[in-house]
């Protein structure tokens, strides 16, 4: 996809956000200027007029995940989600017990909103995924105490892309009576959600991953058995009394939308993508020593992270400015941080470093994968030829026992 | 992160990219850094008859502030005596290349790997 404004890249970065669907931007459109009444006046049509935009897009919402829509909560994204659903169920159910289940490559706004939950004196264990970063049933067993309240965990990994086995871990939830909440961001309009079979009980959604408008996403709270939060939002009653604040109709609506445009194309959607994503799956890996991060077979066909050995991820990503992609490296600073994600898998800073994760979507095309590869082929073989540590792997010299001067 | 034109330039055409007969006895072979820290340069040079500094080479696994440096250094070093080679400071690279702050660290490394190739250059030639 190219941007029709700017000489831009090539956007492989749809994990990120994605561009708003033009059939969504034009239905949220009249809701900014004609109809702009609040929907919680009841004493006229501009807010009868925005109480019923508002309540078809929570139907379209409920709809994608076969929810009740008096289930979904609007919210400002999937970072509010997650922080009502942490905070607002642990703080509820408090007396059941203060300890918290997650998995330590969650998102920050839960791993964050659950440090916070330990500053107010619950307890939390981070569980290290496996190597292809899905979570171990037995070991989650273990993990669990009889004053866990609460268990977080996503569906669909935001750097990897891979796919945990929510039904399993719901239902060991529900034998042990434990709170399950899901952040479902990356995971709308590419996996199946069915909240009427699957056991969770608090779910988030964000509108920008799915062609909808930033700044709008949902928090669904299920009703049997009925779930109860405390709001961390104070103020006029709105959504239930579990998240005040005047509703922003436009972006409801265009959430609504790009949700509807999911459901009913997401099955031909994601044969295309899956195609797309085998056709750089084998191009990329045609190149030496290449390492996919993750689970190839439990993951979202929008996802590709790959780590390129022997090259740096900074000097990588300025070579590939053709692209736009994410890296696992944030050499934001002198200190090089890699990914947290990555380093969980057990994957070593080098690899962890020259990681780029591709992702792609609705609006990539069979040429933009076919520069990508092109690209990626030129650009590693270039670093390489600069790298004194791919010299010494074609040597054959083991670099785990040479001793480096760290500095 | 915004490069300058220098660092650009340097990146984007590389000068002196390759290897030496690390055995040659007129080489001298200097490598820092470690990969975890995200950079290692390996920086060769080849000594004259007349006690100068005929040839350098430069590979580096780093940033683009860090390849930039060593292509950069091996430039500096050509013609030069190893006394002189040794008296490069980091701050010319600095100055030389604009490098910001977060990135000074790689002018040190390329005047480390300088003082690693002459001592081991001397090392042989004793």
């Amino acid at each position: 996809m190219k941007n029709k404004l700017h000489d831009m890249p090539i956007y492989m970065d749809y994990s990120s956000t994605t561009p708003v669907d033009p059939r969504v931007a034009e239905k949220m459109i009249p809701y900014i200027t004609e109809d702009f009444g609040n929907p919680a006046s009841r004493s006229h049509p501009y807010g009868w007029t925005a109480e019923k935009a508002v309540e078809d897009a929570r139907k379209e919402v409920a709809l994608l995940v076969n929810a009740d829509p008096r289930e979904i909560i609007w919210t400002s994204g999937a970072t509010e989600s997650n922080n009502l659903a942490i905070k607002g169920a642990s703080n509820f159910y408090s007396k059941k017990g203060k300890h918290i289940i997650t998995l330590a490559t969650e998102h920050k706004a839960v791993i964050d909103a659950v440090r916070e939950c330990e500053r107010m004196g619950y307890e939390a264990t981070y569980m290290e995924p496996e190597p292809n970063g899905l979570l171990d049933i037995e070991k989650f067993k273990s993990t669990i105490r009889p004053d866990t309240v609460l268990v977080s965990v996503m569906f669909v990994n935001n750097e990897i892309g891979v796919i945990q086995d929510i039904i399993t871990i719901g239902n060991i939830c529900r034998e042990n009576k434990i709170i399950f909440h899901v952040d479902a961001a990356q995971a709308t309009g590419k996996v199946k959600i069915d909240l009427e079979t699957l056991p969770v009980d608090l779910m988030s959604f964000s509108a920008h991953k799915t062609y909808g408008p930033k700044g709008v996403g949902a928090l669904y709270v299920r009703r049997k058995p009925r779930i109860r939060i405390e709001p961390q939002m104070h103020g006029g009653g709105h959504e239930r009394g579990m998240r005040s604040g005047t509703l922003a109709t436009h972006q409801i609506v265009g959430m609504g939308e790009a949700f509807k445009i999911a459901r009913e194309e997401m099955d031909e959607e994601n044969t295309r993508i899956k195609n797309l994503q085998a056709k750089l799956l084998k191009g990329l890996t045609e190149i030496d020593e290449t390492y996919v991060n993750g689970d190839l077979d439990k993951r979202v066909p929008h996802n590709l992270n790959i780590s390129f050995n022997y090259v740096e991820g900074e000097s990588l990503i300025m070579a590939i400015k053709g692209i736009a992609v994410s890296s696992g490296s944030a050499c934001t600073s002198a200190s090089l941080e890699p990914s947290y994600v990555l380093r969980a898998l057990g994957r070593s800073d080098e690899l962890a470093h020259s990681s780029i994760r591709f992702s792609i979507g609705r609006f990539t095309t069979e040429s933009d994968v076919e520069f990508t590869i092109a690209l990626l082929k030129e650009k590693i073989d270039r670093l390489r030829d600069l790298s004194p540590l791919w010299e010494m792997f074609q040597d054959g010299v083991d670099l785990e026992k040479v001793e480096w001067a760290e500095h | 992160m915004a490069y300058s034109d220098k660092v650009l330039d340097h990146y984007e055409n590389p000068r002196n990219v390759g290897s030496f007969d690390k055995s040659d006895a007129n080489v001298g072979t200097g490598m820092v850094g470690a990969p975890a820290c995200g950079d290692v340069m390996k920086l060769q040079i080849k000594m004259g008859e007349n006690g100068i500094i005929e040839d350098a080479k430069f590979k580096t696994y780093g940033c683009g502030s860090a390849i930039a440096s060593s292509s950069l250094v091996t430039e500096m070093l050509k013609g030069r005596t190893l006394d002189e080679a040794q008296a490069i400071k980091n701050t010319s690279i600095v100055e030389e290349l604009a490098l910001p702050p977060v990135k000074i660290h790689c002018s040190v490394l390329a005047e480390d790997a300088i003082k690693a190739a002459v001592a081991d250059l001397k090392s042989k030639q004793k």
